[in-house]
């Protein structure tokens, strides 16, 4: 049941997204510069690099737990989308043997370090994606990449898309019950039908953007879509910010796993 | 056949945002330029049918396992290559956000693999030419959706290579990629031609209206840009050939003593075969830059092509790394614990 | 108040496949009336209603709403006239928010962005639904959605307001709640529907259309009791006119 799971998904990161939290009114414009910075901070380590991307976790899990976003959910993302990533970085142990260190013994290869390094990448950007959209209402979002100079055609097509998106996985769930429930086993899912099912789903769209645009035409359309979202942002917003952004650049450029470590081991 | 944030390095992944935004705003431009308001709830609607089209999963004959609906063809098909690869540019923006399907950083190169192909080079290229007289459209459909597959499927290989971090030499990768999306490529492009067919029997008339703005289109295509795509699509599938004649001499020698039946060329010199050549002799340190070669070179190099790793060289890592940690979690512990009791 | 009247002379629409939907309608509809449009599935009902601001212009005829011709040049004058509330409210609202699907009509229009907030607000009480203004049209329900389309529809402040089956797919308290609005309207109404009983309580005349052609004009009461007229038009007796 893919589609029913991908759809209630959908749904449901919706939902997440209007709840009222501190995180959750944090201004979108903030967040979206905060989640960029974090991604390419992570990203830029090199590919044997293991420890010094700990400390990162701080802010998915910060973000979560303000935010009141279940565990679960987020871990549960992040194995589904996991496969591909997977495929590509296991190959890693396998085709780069040179031995880095032993630990008690056992040999531990460079490929071995930069999966892990890949594997940890992957669940910190991912995280800190899922938990933004949970966050974050889309129509805020969108608002802020009108802001940062996005082509408003290109944010107008955003908003469209994910308007209808709810309708249109609806329509195209309600067939698919009907097909569900008259194919016994397999019989029904073939390209056949498929094509045919699509086919008519894509008539009936094609009849209801004509009825949309009928509905704006009637209401004043004239070529340009009035999203009229303005919101200031206040100094909380810019407080937020600015501790984000230092937090990030201390642990960036001051790798505080090292600093930690050595001061404990001072203290032993 | 996502990119994935964790797989690239900011260089590629900034490039290919770089790109990929160049790419919308140039749609966005020329789609603004040729307005026709009705496009815009079209757009959006469309956009919507093919999300909800790629989640229903159909049955692949004779494999028993199931594929579903890549759509950026489709797209183009009913919207011209501007307003496609817009469509295809946001719905693929909305499956980062929502299904972590690729990521942020990787979102530049996943617009490009899955729409620039596709809306820039398989459709003008290929689709509009066959169908220049009205007819063979799922012929036609067919073979852009595979070329533009194609093109991607590369594309993805190249970017993970320039990035560095995955040690898939770059070979295996490309015989890993490519037979895989010829295959979905097949399947794709017949469900997108049988669905182009369905429509064109039930509502003829979609695939007429979205002819004048084809026409538009048609006309503002100037020859230079014509030729630009010309020129990336030659280094493209030149750079690809040459590879392939490098790495896999016997693959080349196996077509031309197919073709003339002795494993030389009758004209050595002829100019096309010397362009490939050369290309070929330029690209041929990307083979060779695989774990083959480092092995070789790294008993030399070692301190350099190896920096010092973090973890495990001293105590102080470990013990930090592992604070870290406690902290991280127990952050989150505390404020959740907190947050219950007020 | 002439200006508010909506008059059809011999008007006839072709559609581009050939159908002949309007075959020579007249009619007259005066300020302030409240008419109901009644007849079977592809008699004309949504074709006319698509007349009324101008999305289709007529292929012979004349339609003139508020002493202005329909024509291409005077459509958008029109369409602040005549406000069109759809069938599935799902294809009217289009924006993000209700609060931004409300405002599209007056921020068109050219209001202010204060005059636009007075005007969303206003609409938005009217129907009962200042509270969900910040909602996105997905968390509604189908009752809410009608509402909002409505709203939506009388932020722009129109004279006459033409509806396609406004009652559709609505519970029957949220269908209740649609009639007592629609009721306190003062606005020229025409309605569109299969509702027979939701026409008999809320207009006081109405129309049978069949074929592309009017076949009755006159009262609800008197239409809508005559039980052979009805059965005619794939029609039946309003509930509260049936006899036990």
């Amino acid at each position: 049941m893919r589609f029913d799971e991908e759809f209630f998904n959908l749904g449901y990161i919706d939902r997440l997204s209007y709840k009222e939290t501190f995180i959750h009114n944090i201004d979108a414009r903030v967040k979206l510069v905060i989640v960029i910075l974090y991604i390419i901070s992570v990203i830029s380590y090199s590919k044997y690099t293991v420890s010094s991307l700990f400390p990162f976790l701080l802010i998915p899990v910060l973000f979560m737990t303000l935010g009141e976003i279940p565990v679960k959910f987020v871990l549960k993302r992040l194995v589904v989308v996991s496969p591909f990533i997977f495929f590509i970085a296991i190959f890693n142990p396998l085709l780069e043997r040179n031995i880095a260190f032993y630990i008690y013994g056992i040999p531990i290869n460079y490929g071995t370090i930069s999966f892990i390094s890949i594997i940890i990448k992957f669940v910190l950007t991912v995280s800190i994606i899922i938990i933004l959209v949970a966050t974050t209402s889309f129509a805020g979002l969108c608002y802020a990449l009108r802001y940062f100079k996005i082509p408003e055609i290109f944010v107008n097509q955003l908003l469209f898309l994910y308007r209808y998106i709810f309708v249109l996985t609806e329509e195209a769930m309600r067939m698919i019950r009907a097909r569900d429930m008259r194919s016994f086993g397999k019989k029904g899912t073939e390209l056949n039908f498929y094509t045919k099912l699509a086919g008519s789903l894509l008539v009936r769209s094609i009849n209801r953007a004509e009825r949309i645009y009928y509905a704006m035409l009637s209401r004043g359309f004239n070529g340009t879509m009035p999203y009229n979202r303005k919101r200031e942002a206040n100094i909380k917003d810019f407080i937020f910010l600015f501790a984000m952004l230092l937090i990030l650049f201390f642990f960036r450029f001051f790798d505080p796993v090292n600093i930690v470590g050595k001061f404990i081991e001072r203290i032993i | 056949m996502h990119m994935a944030d964790a797989l690239i390095s900011p260089s590629v992944g900034v490039g290919f945002w770089a790109l990929s935004v160049g790419g919308i705003a140039y749609s966005a431009k020329k789609l603004k330029e040729q307005m026709d308001d009705k496009i815009v709830p079209l757009m959006g609607i469309l956009g919507a049918f093919v999300f909800a089209a790629q989640m229903i999963n159909f049955t692949i004959p004779a494999t028993g396992s199931s594929g579903h609906l890549g759509g950026g063809m489709l797209l183009s098909i009913l919207l011209g290559p501007y307003a496609g690869f817009i469509v295809m540019a946001s719905i693929l923006t909305i499956q980062a956000l929502f299904f972590a399907d690729g990521g942020l950083l990787a979102l530049g190169c996943n617009i490009w693999n899955l729409g620039f192909y596709t809306s820039f080079i398989a459709y003008p290229l290929i689709y509009k030419q066959i169908t220049k007289n009205g007819k063979y459209h799922f012929i036609a459909s067919l073979i852009s959706v595979v070329v533009g597959l194609q093109l991607g499927a590369f594309s993805v290989v190249l970017q993970t290579f320039f990035s560095g971090i995955s040690e898939l030499p770059f070979k295996t990768f490309v015989m890993l990629m490519q037979p895989i999306h010829l295959a979905i490529g097949i399947v794709e492009g017949i469900v997108t031609a049988a669905i182009i067919k369905y429509v064109y029997t039930i509502k003829p008339e979609i695939l007429l209206t979205s002819i004048p703005i084809e026409k538009k289109m048609k006309n503002d295509t100037s020859i230079k840009k014509l030729i630009l795509m010309f020129a990336v699509l030659t280094v493209i599938t030149g750079g690809l050939l040459s590879w392939f004649a490098s790495s896999n001499p016997d693959g080349l020698e196996w077509s031309i003593e197919k073709v003339y039946g002795k494993p030389e060329l009758p004209e050595k010199d002829s100019g096309i075969v010397n362009v490939l050549k050369n290309i070929q002799e330029k690209l041929a340190i990307l083979p060779d830059y695989t774990f083959k070669k480092l092995e070789k070179k790294e008993e030399a190099s070692e301190i350099e092509k190896y920096p010092n790793i973090d973890i495990g060289t001293s105590v102080s890592g470990i013990l930090g790394a592992l604070v870290v940690l406690l902290v991280a979690f127990g952050t989150g512990y505390i404020i959740k614990t907190v947050k219950r009791r007020g | 108040m002439s200006h508010h009247i909506v008059k059809f002379e011999n008007v006839t629409f072709k559609y581009p496949d050939g159908t002949e939907a309007l075959k020579g309608i007249n009619l007259l509809i005066t300020h302030g009336e409240s008419v109901g449009i009644v007849g079977a599935n592809g008699s004309g009902k949504t074709t006319l209603l698509m007349h009324l601001n101008g999305y289709l212009i007529p292929t012979t005829g004349i339609i003139n709403i508020g002493d202005i011709i329909l024509n291409k040049k005077t459509r958008l004058e029109i369409r602040k006239k005549v406000g069109v509330v759809f069938q599935n409210p799902d294809d009217q609202l289009f924006m993000p928010t209700v609060y931004e699907d409300v405002a599209f009509g007056p921020i068109n229009m050219g209001f202010d962005e204060r005059n636009v907030e007075i005007k969303v607000k206003s609409a938005l009480e009217i129907v009962g639904c200042y509270d969900l203004k910040d909602k996105p049209p997905h968390h509604l329900s189908g009752g809410q959605k009608r509402a909002v389309a409505i709203a939506s529809v009388i932020a722009m402040e129109p004279d006459i307001l033409a509806m396609d089956e406004p009652s559709s797919n609505l519970d029957p308290k949220s269908r209740r709640s649609l009639i007592n609005l629609l009721k306190s309207f003062s606005h020229t109404k025409i309605i569109a529907s299969h509702d027979l009983d939701m026409i008999l309580d809320v207009c006081n005349r109405c129309i049978v259309i069949k074929e592309g052609v009017i076949v009755a004009d006159g009262p609800s009461e008197v239409i809508l009791s005559n039980e052979k007229l009805l059965e005619e038009n794939n029609l039946e007796l309003p509930l509260s006119l049936q006899k036990r």
